[in-house]
């Protein structure tokens, strides 16, 4: 039992890191929506009126904010169902015994400890530039036309980029799930003569869908996120085609220096990363009674 | 029991692993031999590079006198050493309490210190420029230090408290007992026992720092421009220029993917926070 004394201890030691946080959310986050609601441009310097809603009212109904919507839809539905089809495939395959196992498992991980900004470059420049590219070699060894990736797919190219840095995410959390299954269950389903198919559907499955939901909200947490890939490849273009949620709340605050409509953009952001945080809260929450 | 597995099938298992796993890290692979050729055999056919066998290391030169290496590089080891150790100070006496002496409220606590790394970074991101302008911190190490120490240590605090509380609390009462002072139980019991997981710790946060891509190229322009930022002014093309990419990216995630295939078990407990081990 905890004596009085400790307590106080106790209050003092989480103090620091208590106020700190404290500090770090409340006061961006209290200006963010206080900006929102002022006509303010660093561009133009004066006074700073108060407008009411119509920054979120110009935000909203600008074009460009419907389509990053839907290409951060795109963007975080496509690489989810990549990352976590391919990574319970991935995760099988690697819970099989075979020769060299580490080996492969490093293989598998590295590319996620590869930085945004390279992973952006390499695949942009040696692999989808069309003229010296690897895919466009192939394709003139080939005899077709090579793809102009950037340009022809632009969204496509950037899923592929950020599931290939985050498929070793989905393999490793899931393979580390995936061993902890009991193996006597498996021999017993299989003595009994269920097929691999009903083995995994009926065991294997149900043991993973708990990882599979922390797999997926804590992606979109991250995914909600992605900056860097698109910076150095598509400068969110053509057009808006790449622009997601967080590039035009760059672009509007950083590039057109509007601190009223990027504060508004920021606002949309954080309630729409509450929405996914309050179901992954939850997860976490009960894992920590048990 | 192990089952026995045939033989046959294990090779079968092997070669299609073996292949995906080339895949997965043939990127990797093709700009560490990029790096070592010319930068006219560099845009070459996929074979006719494998095959030439003029090797060079002249790139590595060349990335250091164009736009100074060693620095961008010592700014990634000060930005994310330094928020990692300053976020250490604060996250273990932190977790130490809630671990060792959890209160009514300490869930809650730990709850909403994992919400304030829910919070969109470009949700803030407007006020902290402006008051990073205007504290004269803007393309400042000082700065990144802050911002990087603030965005992980919600996972600082939470891996930390995972590992301290599988520490048994017996043997804190035994030392108790035999009248050790809260600071002889710190420093003599329960540091020994919680090193393990504050390395894990230190690691995870290192490389998460290390590659942390919003921040870093948000608030620094040329001074205190770590990696990701440098490796990010290659974005615009410039003639020949992909034995010097390759030779700058090589550089730039070496030391982290060395350090990353040791952090394997702990990137799954750091990055779920708890929630799956």
């Amino acid at each position: 039992m905890a004596t009085k004394a400790s307590r106080t201890a106790a209050r003092m030691m989480i103090s620091p890191a208590v106020v700190l946080l404290l500090g770090w959310m409340l006061v961006p986050l209290s200006l963010t929506i206080y900006f929102s609601f002022l006509r303010y441009n660093l561009i133009t310097p004066g006074t700073n009126p108060f407008v009411g809603w119509e920054n979120y009212y110009w935000f909203l109904t600008d074009p460009s904010f419907k389509a990053a919507m839907i290409n951060t839809l795109v963007l975080v539905g496509g690489v989810l169902l990549i990352t976590v089809v391919g990574g319970i495939l991935m995760a099988l395959l690697l819970d099989q015994p075979m020769w060299g196992q580490g080996i492969i498992r490093i293989m598998v991980i590295a590319p996620f400890f590869v930085m945004p900004t390279v992973s952006g470059l390499i695949w942009k420049n040696m692999f989808m530039n069309p003229v010296n590219g690897i895919f466009g070699h192939i394709a003139q060894g080939l005899g077709v036309e090579p793809i102009s990736f950037f340009s022809q797919i632009p969204l496509l190219s950037i899923i592929f980029i950020v599931s290939w840095q985050w498929l070793p995410f989905a393999t490793l959390i899931l393979l580390t799930a995936l061993q902890s299954l009991d193996q006597e269950q498996l021999e017993a389903a299989e003595m009994d003569g269920a097929s691999w198919i009903s083995r995994f559907f009926y065991i294997m499955l149900p043991h993973l869908a708990r990882s599979i939901t922390v797999v997926i909200l804590i992606q979109t947490i991250f995914l909600l996120s992605i900056f860097a890939e698109i910076l150095v490849t598509t400068n969110g273009g053509p057009g808006t085609s790449t622009t997601n949620l967080t590039y035009l709340i760059y672009v509007a605050s950083l590039l057109q220096f509007d601190v009223g409509m990027g504060s508004a953009g920021g606002v949309i952001a954080i309630i729409l990363a509450n929405i996914v945080a309050i179901f992954l809260m939850r997860m976490i929450g009960k894992n920590l009674d048990a | 029991m192990a089952r026995s597995v045939k033989t046959s099938r294990k090779a079968v298992t092997t070669l299609v692993a073996g292949t995906l796993g080339l895949l997965m890290f043939f990127p990797v692979l093709w700009i560490v031999i990029l790096s070592f050729k010319s930068e006219g055999d560099a845009i070459k056919a996929p074979l006719a590079v494998l095959f030439s066998t003029d090797w060079t290391t002249e790139s590595y030169g060349a990335v250091q006198a164009r736009s100074d290496y060693l620095k961008h590089f010592s700014n990634s080891v000060v930005i994310s050493f330094g928020s990692t150790f300053l976020g250490l100070l604060v996250a273990i006496p932190a977790a130490w309490a809630m671990a060792f002496v959890p209160g009514k409220r300490t869930k809650d606590v730990l709850m909403w210190m994992l919400s304030t790394k829910m919070l969109p970074p470009v949700g803030v991101l407007v006020p902290i420029y402006l008051i990073f302008r205007d504290l004269g911190i803007l393309d400042s190490r000082v700065g990144l230090v802050f911002v990087l120490m603030m965005i992980n240590l919600p996972i600082i605090i939470w891996m930390l408290f995972t590992y301290f509380r599988e520490i048994p609390g017996e043997i804190l009462e035994a030392a108790r007992m035999d009248g050790a002072s809260l600071r002889e139980e710190i420093i003599h019991v329960l540091t020994p026992m919680a090193i393990p997981g504050i390395a894990s710790t230190v690691l995870l946060n290192i490389i998460l720092a290390w590659n942390e891509a919003f921040w870093t190229l948000n608030l620094t322009s040329a001074k205190a421009a770590p990696l990701t930022a440098f490796i990010a002014s290659y974005s615009s093309p410039e003639g020949l220029f992909y034995a010097k990419l390759s030779a700058a990216s090589v550089m730039a995630i070496a030391p982290i993917l060395i350090l990353g295939w040791f952090s394997q078990k702990q990137l799954v407990r750091g990055l779920t926070f708890g929630a799956v081990k």
